[in-house]
């Protein structure tokens, strides 16, 4: 699962899903897994603009990846005067399509339930208690 | 098991109909064929490879799968999607709940410069079979990586999760679900999930079960076929973005009228319409596909 998952998904109990404590998820233990991928300048352009920053911000931090910049980049940040792409669009790249959790626990802020990530695949399933 | 009588009829009675009309060169996928039938200057966009995925325990893609396909392709549709989701705005999300082999998404993830006029859309598969979600992740990715350089769709991963559950709100801007729409006395599983839940060891008896069950997943929609789709389309408005479409497959036991009467009903304008269908013929099986979105 690609890190830039995390800003789609939410604790499942339905308590805890409007709450803001349930997003973004913590990953526990986990093992991060790199996978090469074509440089996608658009796709980081594009996607900029839906990304939870601070969300985003708090994920690298916890991961223990390189910090991520205050504010989300703006266009210029992206690409320099020869339309060539930049470290910041680089380093996002690598942060958000290239690493990925492929095993471990996302942890709900909220009310502590942990999802088991195996094989690069989150279990959101719920004993019917839970739900 | 006793699905698997209707589901033949089905294929037999769609394809007789089908000879009669101008014959389509993808097997299978003609058998569901109408909506290009009314676009003839729509190509057929090849379907993807699902020979990887093993069908005991996950859904083989059949006729719905492929009216689901023809409906996205086709230009009308597309069109709706090109000016819903311009080439300015943000990367829009696809998510598949119920993906199964993924073949659907992988459509959508290789094909987005066709069907939305923008090479750019991330994809999410969603599943409550584990295998269903190793199967998405095997299909969509080789599709990607087929569809070449120019495609610049990401997959983001396959969840293995309830329905939307899962979703942060809003978070979704075109939903695809081909739920488990048969009509049966009971949902088998629906309250032993959990049993599913956190399980690695399985004995191979227990195994064959297992798989009995996912298949029955696949199919069994309860009451009128729509227990599951009903909960799916009440997390509809917390789950859609603002400019969110859904593209919800139904058969005839649904009452599809009835579906959307409701949908159109619900408070904040909501509209609903068929875009899709096949099996022309009055039957129990005709199938059809309606778009669900804030209007
Ligand atoms: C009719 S199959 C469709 C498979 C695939 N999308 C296709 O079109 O070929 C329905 C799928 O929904 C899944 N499913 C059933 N109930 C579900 C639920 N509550 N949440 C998520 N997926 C579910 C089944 O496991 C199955 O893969
Ligand atoms: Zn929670």
């Amino acid at each position: 699962m690609k890190l830039l998952t995390l800003n789609f998904l939410t604790c499942a109990r339905k308590t805890c899903k409007s709450t803001a404590a349930a997003f973004p998820l913590h990953p526990k233990e986990a093992e991060l897994e790199q996978v090469e991928m074509e440089l996608n300048p658009l796709f980081v352009k594009n996607m900029l603009p839906r990304l939870d920053w601070e969300a985003m911000k708090t994920l690298a931090t916890e991961l223990g990846l390189p910090n991520l910049p205050a504010e989300t980049p703006v266009a210029e940040e992206l690409a320099n005067e020869s339309g060539e792409p930049t470290q910041t669009l680089r380093d996002l790249h690598t942060l958000l399509m290239e690493t990925a959790i492929a095993s471990g626990k996302l942890v709900c802020g909220n009310c502590g339930h942990e999802y088991a990530v195996k094989e690069g695949i989150a279990n959101f399933l719920l004993p019917s208690h839970m739900v | 098991m006793d699905w698997a009588l209707p589901r033949l009829v089905t294929v037999a009675k769609a394809s007789a109909w089908q000879y009669s009309s101008a014959a389509d060169s993808e097997p299978g996928r003609n058998d569901s064929v109408n909506t290009n039938a009314a676009c003839p200057a729509d190509e057929m966009i090849p379907t993807p490879s699902t020979s990887h995925v093993d069908y005991n325990r996950v859904y083989e893609p059949a006729e719905d799968s492929y009216l689901l396909l023809d409906t996205l392709s086709a230009s009308s549709e597309s069109n709706w999607l090109r000016a819903r989701f311009p080439p300015t705005s943000a990367t829009p999300s696809a998510v598949e709940v119920g993906c199964g082999s993924g073949v659907v998404l992988a459509f959508i993830a290789a094909n987005a410069e066709r069907l939305l006029g923008r090479p750019d859309v991330t994809t999410f598969g969603i599943d409550v079979n584990e295998f269903a979600c190793k199967a998405t992740a095997d299909t969509v990715s080789l599709a990607i990586k087929e569809a070449g350089p120019t495609n610049q769709s990401v997959f983001g991963g396959s969840i293995n999760g309830d329905l939307m559950t899962s979703l942060r709100p809003g978070s979704v801007d075109i939903l695809v679900c081909n739920p488990p729409y048969v009509p049966t006395e009971e949902l088998p599983n629906e309250s032993n999930l959990d049993e599913f839940a956190d399980r690695a060891d399985f004995g191979s008896d227990e195994a064959f079960d297992r798989d009995s069950r996912y298949l029955a997943l696949a199919y069994a929609g309860g009451m009128d076929g729509m227990e599951v789709t009903n909960r799916l389309l009440d997390q509809l408005p917390e789950a859609l973005s603002q400019h969110g479409a859904a593209y919800i497959l139904l058969c005839a036991q649904n009452r599809p009228d009835a579906v959307k009467d409701r949908i159109r009903s619900w408070a904040h304008g909501w509209s609903a319409e068929t875009v899709g269908s096949s099996g022309k013929k009055a039957g129990w099986e005709k199938l059809s596909i309606i778009r669900v979105w804030r209007s």
